[in-house]
């Protein structure tokens, strides 16, 4: 579905990403790990046209995605959410939703119709609320829902999920994992999930791509990749338990 | 539609301010008429200029496009006969050019914020210098005067009766309310203060910045050429000074920051005080302290974007809109 090969990007002489080559398969979750400042992020940026990569070639379904506007790519079916959730916060919680949905969707719709996709989505994440709500209101794991809940609103085949958990406690860390799989579940997305709590990423994908200082250092399974000594050497001897 | 006080008492205004000029108001008539007609028309330019101004589209330069559409559609007159229906549609024509060669750099290299505001305040200032330097037909900065008509007339635009340009104006101020009224209940309104926001959340949205960008900056310099128009059809007389430059650009922002740029009636409000007080400033002071009205306005600038950035009227109906039960806070 998605083809990334031999991806680089750099930043004047710091070459944050190199030669990165990977495949999203239709269906899957797929797991993008590394410690901080590996690439993770680049990688999501250069793929969702934030950032031109330097080199390498981007493929989804078929169609070459360098060069295209953050906007172009959205309209073929891929959309990202961001680490820092960046809502819009003179919007409501409802129209940030419905913004989405009306401009990021391929179909044509309505704005009654736009807001009627974007009550549905905020339910689906679990963030039902009063239509004039702002952000303002939310707390950590609200924006994190809200950003996710925009992503859906314009109608994903695939979805790149920046660091959904940073921040949440363990009950609201609970219910995000299973709205991802649900996602996937109900919805037929196709998810790339980047995650900092190992444990709880592993548990969940079907596969793990690891990235360290910028290069792809493992890929499989995720009870191989834990056990694989470049990655536990990646994560400072840290070992990562699987329950 | 259901009557509401609010609703109710905007018809009774607006019955009011059509009545007006069939009042009796002795000698005063034609200048309170004409006190009116200015307010107006400048309420529309900043509504127009309000357009791009909520946005966070801080143009100091929209004389250009009054500068541009005013003298497109009297020199058209004065040296081809062309009637200002026809000159009106080409000076229009013109600013939205002129806004695309602005706006199009700007959005595509990411030029936003205080770096846009300094481009659009020279593009102002080169309007007004190339009105100066062309003097043989645009008679430079002693400005050009509308040749007359034989008569009062449609074609020619011209009437010396003001009530009729009361009610042109009217009309105008009203159609500015309709398009500020009609695009802040759109999508687009929620798609461009996205992009106000975070050009790059709203683009990964599906957003087309560029292309919003540029088709709100089009309509913002058309309705201000179309007021440029208006204004210098009226006055029948256009000078570089008070329709292009720095000067006239400043103080369409002056009157829209005052009266609040987020809500309906804030430019209308701004600029009827700063209409009425540099007229009672003229009146006080006559000539003697000429820029007075200008250092006032200017200070009161200054205060009310310390202490209410939403505008005297923003900041009273939010005030009201408080008063009222608050929305229920969202479960997250």
């Amino acid at each position: 579905m998605l083809t990334v090969s031999r991806l680089t990007k750099r930043f004047g002489g710091f070459t944050a990403l190199s030669d990165v080559t990977f495949d999203v398969k239709e269906g899957e979750i797929l797991g993008l790990i590394g410690p901080n400042g590996s690439g993770k992020t680049t990688c999501f940026n250069c793929v969702s046209g934030v950032l031109p990569p330097t080199a390498g070639s981007i493929r989804f379904r078929g169609e070459d995605l360098v060069g295209l506007t953050p906007d172009k790519v959205v309209h073929r079916g891929l959309a990202r959410t961001f680490q820092i959730p960046r809502p819009f916060k003179k919007l409501s919680i409802t129209e940030n939703v419905a913004v989405a949905a009306h401009y990021g969707s391929a179909e044509h719709m309505s704005d009654a119709e736009a807001r009627a996709r974007a009550r549905e989505i905020l339910t689906l994440v679990g963030l039902a609320a009063d239509p004039a709500a702002l952000p303002a209101l939310l707390g950590a794991g609200g924006l994190k829902k809200l950003e996710l809940a925009r992503a859906l609103a314009t109608g994903p085949k695939l979805l790149l999920a920046d660091e959904s958990l940073g921040g949440l406690d363990p009950t609201e860390m609970a219910s995000a994992v299973d709205t991802l799989r649900r996602v996937r579940g109900e919805l037929g997305i196709t998810i790339v999930w980047v995650e900092h709590i190992m444990a709880t990423l592993m548990r969940v994908v079907d596969r793990v791509v690891v990235l360290d200082h910028g290069e792809k250092i493992a890929e499989g399974r995720p009870l191989e990749v834990a056990e694989d000594p470049k990655v536990v050497e990646a994560y400072l001897g840290e070992k990562i338990v699987l329950e | 539609m259901t009557v509401t006080p609010a609703r109710a008492a905007g018809a009774v205004l607006l019955a009011l301010i059509a009545l007006a000029p069939l009042v009796p108001m002795a000698g005063m008539k034609q200048y309170v008429l004409h006190v009116v007609i200015q307010i107006f028309v400048w309420s529309f330019i900043g509504q127009a200029w309000s357009l791009m101004g909520r946005f966070g589209l801080v143009s100091l330069g929209h004389g250009a496009f009054l500068g541009v559409g005013a003298y497109a559609v009297v020199l058209l007159w004065n040296f081809y006969g062309l009637t200002p229906w026809v000159g009106g549609a080409a000076a229009i024509a013109l600013s939205v050019v002129v806004a695309l060669v602005v706006a199009y750099p700007c959005s595509r290299f990411g030029i936003i914020g205080h770096y846009f505001a300094l481009v659009t305040l020279a593009v102002g200032e080169v309007v007004r210098l190339l009105i100066i330097a062309e003097r043989d037909w645009t008679g430079g900065s002693l400005g050009v005067t509308l040749k007359a008509a034989s008569d009062a007339s449609l074609v020619a635009m011209q009437y010396a009766d003001k009530r009729v340009w009361y009610y042109a104006g009217l009309g105008l101020w009203l159609f500015g309310l309709w398009v500020w009224a009609r695009l802040d209940r759109s999508m687009a309104r929620a798609a461009m203060e996205a992009i106000g926001e975070d050009e790059t959340a709203a683009a990964c949205v599906g957003v087309r910045v560029t292309r919003f960008k540029l088709r709100i900056t089009v309509l913002s310099a058309a309705l201000t050429a179309l007021g440029g128009i208006a204004y210098a059809q009226y006055i029948t007389y256009v000078n570089p000074e008070t329709l292009a430059g720095i000067g006239v650009s400043l103080r369409i922002v002056f009157a829209v920051v005052l009266g609040g740029m987020y809500s309906l009636l804030g430019p209308t409000v701004g600029t009827a005080l700063t209409i009425a007080l540099s007229e009672w400033l003229r009146i006080v002071f006559g000539v003697k302290f000429i820029g007075m009205a200008e250092t006032i306005y200017g200070l009161l600038l200054v205060i009310f974007i310390i202490f209410l950035p939403a505008g005297i009227y923003g900041s009273l109906a939010a005030l009201v809109r408080r008063r009222r039960p608050a929305p229920v806070p969202a479960t997250a």
